[in-house]
């Protein structure tokens, strides 16, 4: 770019090198590029700017004449609507709700989407793919987010749509404003475990209100060894997987990637074996 | 006729008054398509070129520019609101329906408010999955990628604050389903594991700061109305100021 005059007086000329900080600055991909690659972002970058933000507010306005906001009944805390719906983005939330405890589904949950959200740029050491889409170069990252953004969506489209009465699940041909009957209790694994097996209910060791038995040591050793085997087989039989990881790295993202796995295989087993918790002390339950 | 338009437009621009505002010309030259990135404070955030891969529709689908503008949007909308609305749980409904039937546009600005706010927390998301899924978050991205995060968390939870204002029972009830969470935080809710061991009462916990009592009341609807219209929007506001910079900085990551 040639030296030009204006209002201002000179525009400088783009230097390479421009001495000082800047020569301690890495350049970025962009500054290595020569001019030819690089158009003036007035009008080329303003104008598509300009036209999506009127598309927008188009699409927008035509949303609100078409369906105004809602307003329902005022509130009251006499009369408690049937069923309780939070804002739809978090729906996922809520009907997780019917799986796990509230904390967990309220708070843990949503703080490991959280906190495994912030780590993954820390976590994944793989520097192909940058700034185009691919798949092949990165299948496994790739494929684990899209799958947690799947169970995010699926969980939030069965609380919108397939959630009524009860929080019962309602297909869209179902009579709506009709109770569904209360199908089938549920039971701790611990139980399942005691009962197939036939093993005593008496504790063998008290520790304050906590009696641990045969059963209850069963699932702890079920629930560990579900994160002990997720851990080992990577790091057995993928070597070159968990040697590109590092150790620190592996063991932050194992942790995430088999909590993740952990919701729906929780869900799966509620929804099959009618199973209620899978862990069961007296302080938390799973 | 041309002539004494431009004898106009002559005699407007070389005021000392144009001048002090606009510190180019019209950019119809290349000199002044660079120098309007300078010298405007709005486009300034832009650099004077861009690589042509960045502007690609393809690779961005404009959903963080469209991100923010929704934010600006909400911004004017809800200010308009707030004109309109007492935080008070004796007049929020009722506010809220004159809006509907007796205030011009009243209805329009509700809906334009609440449309945009479900297209933020939709973009947002929709932002973040491209992000991902061209590796934009990369060295030397990645802190950027963490305010981001952080600004999806802002928007949502501003989103669910806007939920209680109208003072309806989908207002009530959404948030008694959030405080009950709040309630079962570990450590420092007095349903959650540990809670109780650690002196967590229903008077002192998380639920309770959030709220400001024990049930969804006057004391929640002007704390949620509080951080809805300036604690949480000067948080996002400081947030999007250190994202737009470091993108900025960092320089564009499209498509080589």
């Amino acid at each position: 770019m040639a030296e030009k005059e204006t209002a201002l007086g000179t525009i400088p000329k783009r230097d390479g090198n421009s001495g000082g900080l800047a020569a301690l600055i890495k350049k970025s991909a962009a500054d290595k590029m020569g001019p030819e690659d690089h158009v003036l972002v007035w009008p080329n970058l303003v104008y598509i700017e300009l036209i999506s933000m009127l598309v927008a507010t188009a699409v927008l306005l035509f949303l609100s004449l078409v369906s105004p906001a809602p307003l329902e009944e005022l509130a009251s805390a006499d009369t408690t609507p049937n069923p309780t719906k939070a804002p739809w983005y978090f729906l996922g939330l809520q009907e997780l709700l019917v799986y796990f405890d509230p904390w967990l589904a309220g708070v843990v949950l949503p703080s490991l989407i959280i906190v495994g959200l912030v780590l993954l740029p820390y976590i994944d050491p793989n520097p192909r793919g940058k700034g185009y889409y691919t798949y092949s170069e990165r299948k496994f990252a790739v494929l684990g987010f899209c799958f947690g953004l799947a169970l995010w969506y699926i969980l939030i489209v069965i609380g919108v749509w397939f959630r009524g009465l009860d929080w019962s699940w309602y297909w869209p041909w179902d009579n709506w404003k009709a109770h569904k009957p209360i199908t089938g209790g549920l039971v701790d694994l611990e139980v399942v475990i005691q009962n197939t097996l036939g093993l005593p209910e008496a504790p063998l060791v008290t520790l304050g209100r906590y009696g641990v038995t045969i059963a209850n040591l069963i699932t702890w050793a079920l629930f560990l060894g579900y994160y002990a085997v997720g851990f080992s087989i990577p790091f057995l039989f993928m070597r070159k997987f968990y040697n590109s990881l590092g150790f620190v790295r592996y063991n932050l993202m194992m942790f995430l990637f088999l909590s993740m796995l952990g919701v729906p295989l929780k869900i799966y087993l509620r929804l099959l074996a009618s199973i209620k918790y899978v862990l069961v002390t007296p302080w938390f339950k799973i | 006729m041309n002539k004494l338009l431009d004898q106009i437009r002559e005699n407007v621009t070389q005021t000392q008054v144009w001048k002090s505002i606009f510190r180019h010309g019209y950019p119809n030259t290349d000199a002044n398509r660079a120098l309007v990135m300078f010298s405007n404070v709005i486009l300034h955030l832009h650099p004077v070129r861009v690589r042509r891969g960045a502007l690609k529709i393809k690779f961005t689908w404009c959903l963080g520019g469209l991100t923010f503008f929704f934010f600006v949007l909400l911004a004017v909308t809800g200010v308009f609101l707030m004109f309109y609305y007492v935080p008070d749980t004796r007049r929020a409904y009722n506010d809220i329906k004159d809006l509907g039937t007796v205030i011009y546009f009243g209805s329009l600005f509700r809906a334009l408010h609440r449309w945009s706010a479900h297209a933020m927390v939709f973009s947002v998301w929709m932002h973040m999955t491209r992000v991902f899924l061209t590796g934009s978050y990369k060295p030397p991205r990645e802190f950027n990628w963490v305010v981001g995060v952080i600004l999806l968390v802002v928007t949502l939870v501003m989103s669910w604050t806007g939920y209680l204002l109208p003072w309806d029972q989908l207002a009530l009830w959404a948030v008694t389903v959030g405080s009950k969470m709040a309630e079962a935080t570990p450590l420092v809710g007095n349903a959650g594991p540990f809670g109780p061991e650690l002196g967590m009462t229903i008077n002192n916990d998380v639920a309770f700061v959030l709220l400001g009592g024990t049930v969804v009341g006057q004391s929640a609807l002007l704390r949620f109305y509080v951080l809805h219209c300036l604690g949480l929007p000067l948080v996002m506001a400081l947030f999007m100021a250190v994202h737009f910079w470091r993108i900025r900085k960092d320089g564009f990551s499209g498509p080589l």
